[in-house]
């Protein structure tokens, strides 16, 4: 890979030369690669290759596991995330994160909307809270099926309509980045390409980075595909080109489906 | 021959080993033959042999034990000799139970005089019903022996019925504690019956007067309220007052703050911290606390303090209670989905605002089940009341002033030398039930909410 391709205009996150350890065990081996500002950016790979590793430490939701530890350099808008004077807290208001498994809160609708506004004193009162509930629902395309129904439990709407509400939960506290690991797994098709129309809604007002299994899914909804393997970063390119032209044999017999 | 059941328990044990011995023998001939195939192998012919000699046999003997001292005392008031008796329960089952002893030789001569007439005849009937009972008893192990012992041959599948056998005497097992405690139940209820057609229930669940004394009951001495509500005071609120907030912070800081070590050490000390005998809370409670808490009320200026106070029994019980309340927080918050603390965390919030806004309202509904099981637990707590809380039935509010609470006072009632049978004794029972009905709801309850909170998580 020549540094040209890894160059991106106008990155909104940049990691350079990251590791990320578990213990001993080495997960991520320095990963390079440029988050894109107006764009979706797919991480792809076999099971285990470390994409929600990689992933968890652009947030550092990796801060959690008592194990983990990350070297190398993370930044966002120039702005070192592993430094010491970085506020944690901040940092995940502005990098939102969205799970694999949808994971409401066992709250109204209206209040898992809310939370992230009431916790970082977003809104100036219970008019503009209601504003900016309404507003995140929107943008994630579940306020026409939610509007009537604020008060019900989070936990009571069907699974498509549970990972919209974690989407407009993340989009509530107004982040500059989105972070989705494998969204979609757990959803049925419908549910599915639902979510996939919502990404290209948010694209351009968000950076999104999003892992999936799914080939056909990165093409539709990612402009930017990066493959990994083994813990390395074997590929990172256009999508097109990665889909169409891969450079790597690596990345040529996965995307083709000889493994992974 | 009288029935002795032990000696009779070890002689079937041993008929049954007879049994075994024959089983396997006869089966381990039979397979011994050329062209027969046994279906199961020897031991469970002899097991099969051995279980039918002793499973009929015992379950007579647990029966015959159980209702031939019945059978041998109606027996005795139907001779002449028993018309003298008087009618009423306690007495009349006194000299009853000093004839009986005596017949069956625990105690050299009656200490009451009423009974010597009836040794005699309670010797006699315990002697009949005591052959009858070992006649039928042996005629069945024998019976089922043999029964057995026909039935062992090539086809008999020895080894599936040991099985059910065997599952049979656990369900059977299982019963006794059901059944004991239905026992239990209702010679409370029958007891409480008896106080309550010399007392009316509502006196005693409304009336505000406690002040039972010896002798024919007098109306307005039997008013429950204030030791309900000393109770109440106690267990419900003081208690609670110091166990939740102290027993969830501990389970908060045990699930997310802890560091595994520090974790290893500190719940296995929680847990013989609910393992300390109450007695030794008790004294902890009267010696120390009581005392200290007088004199800080003596400071306040508090009127009429007192060195039995409900404050010094409620803080100790909430005490005693902090290691229940903390471990079933703790399942609680632990039961929470990792992936709802995830989701908190990656919206920007801290660690503490992940606790107050999404672990413990999601943990909530187990922890209330925790504190219902907890508070059932401190009303139905006796020990420390009895040393720490008083016996005077007071209502007041003033958590420095003595109380007493529904325990303390059952234990007040049947201790030292009454007279059965007076409604002051009876309503021993009758409180003992009102405590056994209220901790019944309470565990239902309990026990209803925990598992709806689990199936919400499955
Ligand atoms: N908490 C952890 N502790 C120790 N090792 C971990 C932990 N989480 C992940 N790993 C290891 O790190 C490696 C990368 O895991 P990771 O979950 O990032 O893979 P992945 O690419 O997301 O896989 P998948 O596609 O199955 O989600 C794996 O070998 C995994 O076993
Ligand atoms: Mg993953």
């Amino acid at each position: 890979m020549t540094h040209d391709e890894l160059t991106i205009a106008n990155p909104k996150m940049k990691a350079e030369g990251v590791d990320v350890f578990y213990g001993a065990k080495q997960a991520i081996n320095n990963v390079s690669i440029d988050v894109g500002t107006d764009l979706v950016t797919a991480f792809i790979g076999p099971s285990g290759c470390g994409k929600s590793t990689f992933l968890r430490s652009l947030n550092r939701m990796n801060d959690t596991l008592a194990s983990a530890r990350v070297t190398g350099k993370i930044t966002l808008e120039g702005e070192d995330i592993y430094a010491p004077s970085m506020d944690v807290v901040q940092l995940r208001a502005r990098v939102g994160m969205v799970f694999q498994k949808p994971n409401p809160f066992p709250k109204s609708v209206y209040d898992n909307v809310a939370y992230g506004p009431r916790i970082h004193g977003l809104a100036a009162g219970k008019a503009d809270l209601d504003l900016i509930v309404e507003r995140a629902l929107v943008r994630a395309g579940l306020w026409d099926e939610v509007k009537d129904r604020l008060g019900e439990s989070g936990t009571a709407l069907s699974g498509g309509q549970q990972q919209r509400l974690c989407i407009a939960r993340a989009i509530a506290v107004n982040p500059e980045v989105i972070l989705m690991d494998e969204p979609c797994s757990a959803l049925d098709p419908i549910a599915t390409a639902k979510i996939e129309d919502l990404i290209h809604e948010l694209r351009g007002k968000y950076a999104i980075v999003i892992v999936t299994h799914n080939m056909q899914q990165a093409a539709r909804v990612s402009q930017r595909t990066a493959f990994f393997h083994l813990g390395t970063l074997v590929e990172y390119g256009k999508t097109a080109d990665i889909f169409t032209n891969p450079k790597q044999d690596r990345t040529k017999d996965y995307i083709t489906g000889r493994y992974g | 021959m009288t029935f002795n059941a032990p000696a009779l328990l070890f002689v079937i044990v041993g008929l049954a080993l007879i049994g075994w011995l024959a089983g396997r023998a006869r089966s381990a001939l039979l397979a011994a033959r050329a062209g027969v195939k046994l279906h199961s192998r020897p031991q469970y012919h002899g097991w099969y042999v051995a279980l039918w000699l002793f499973a009929p046999a015992a379950l007579f003997l647990a029966l015959w034990s159980s209702v031939s001292p019945a059978l041998v005392t109606s027996a005795v008031l139907e001779t002449p000799a028993a018309q003298g008796l008087p009618e009423f329960g306690f007495e009349r089952g006194a000299i009853l139970s000093d004839a009986r002893s005596t017949a069956a030789g625990r105690q050299a001569a009656v200490r009451l005089p009423a009974a010597a007439p009836l040794v005699e005849p309670y010797r006699q009937a315990a002697q009949r019903y005591g052959a009858i009972g070992i006649g039928a008893m042996l005629a069945l192990a024998l019976a089922g022996g043999l029964y057995g012992y026909s039935r062992v041959g090539p086809g008999l599948r020895a080894r599936s019925r040991v099985e059910r056998i065997v599952m049979a005497m656990l369900l059977l097992a299982s019963l006794v504690a059901i059944l004991t405690t239905f026992g239990i139940v209702m010679s409370l209820l029958f007891e409480s019956i008896r106080f309550f057609r010399l007392v009316s229930p509502a006196e005693l669940l409304f009336g505000t007067h406690w002040n039972p004394q010896s002798g024919a009951p007098q109306p307005g001495t039997f008013g429950g309220i204030p030791l309900f509500w000393g109770t109440v005071l106690i267990g419900a609120i003081i208690a609670m007052i110091v166990a939740i907030p102290i027993g969830m912070m501990t389970a908060v800081y045990l699930t997310q703050y802890a560091a595994p070590r520090v974790r290893r050490w500190v719940k296995p000390c929680l847990e013989v911290l609910a393992g300390v005998p109450t007695v030794v809370y008790g004294y902890f409670a009267a010696l120390t606390v009581a005392p200290a808490l007088r004199e800080f009320a003596a400071m306040l200026g508090v009127p009429n303090a007192s060195s039995e106070s409900a404050l010094a029994a409620g803080i100790v019980m909430g005490v005693m209670i902090i290691p229940f309340i903390s471990s079933m927080a703790d399942d609680s918050i632990n039961a929470v989905p990792q992936a709802m603390r995830d989701g908190s965390l990656a919206l920007g919030a801290t660690p503490n605002e992940t606790i107050r806004e999404v672990l413990i309202p999601a943990a909530l509904p187990g922890v209330m089940g925790g504190i219902l099981l907890a508070v059932s637990r401190a009303i139905g707590e006796t020990m420390i009341v009895v040393m720490a809380a008083g016996l005077s039935a007071n209502l007041t509010a003033n958590p420095f002033a003595s109380v007493t609470t529904v325990t303390a006072q059952i234990v007040k009632l049947l201790t030292g030398d009454q007279e059965f049978n007076s409604a002051k004794t009876l309503a021993a029972f009758a409180l003992g039930l009102v405590l056994f009905l209220v901790t019944l709801l309470l565990n239902i309850a309990a026990l209803r909410i925990v598992k709806k909170y689990r199936e919400a998580y499955e």
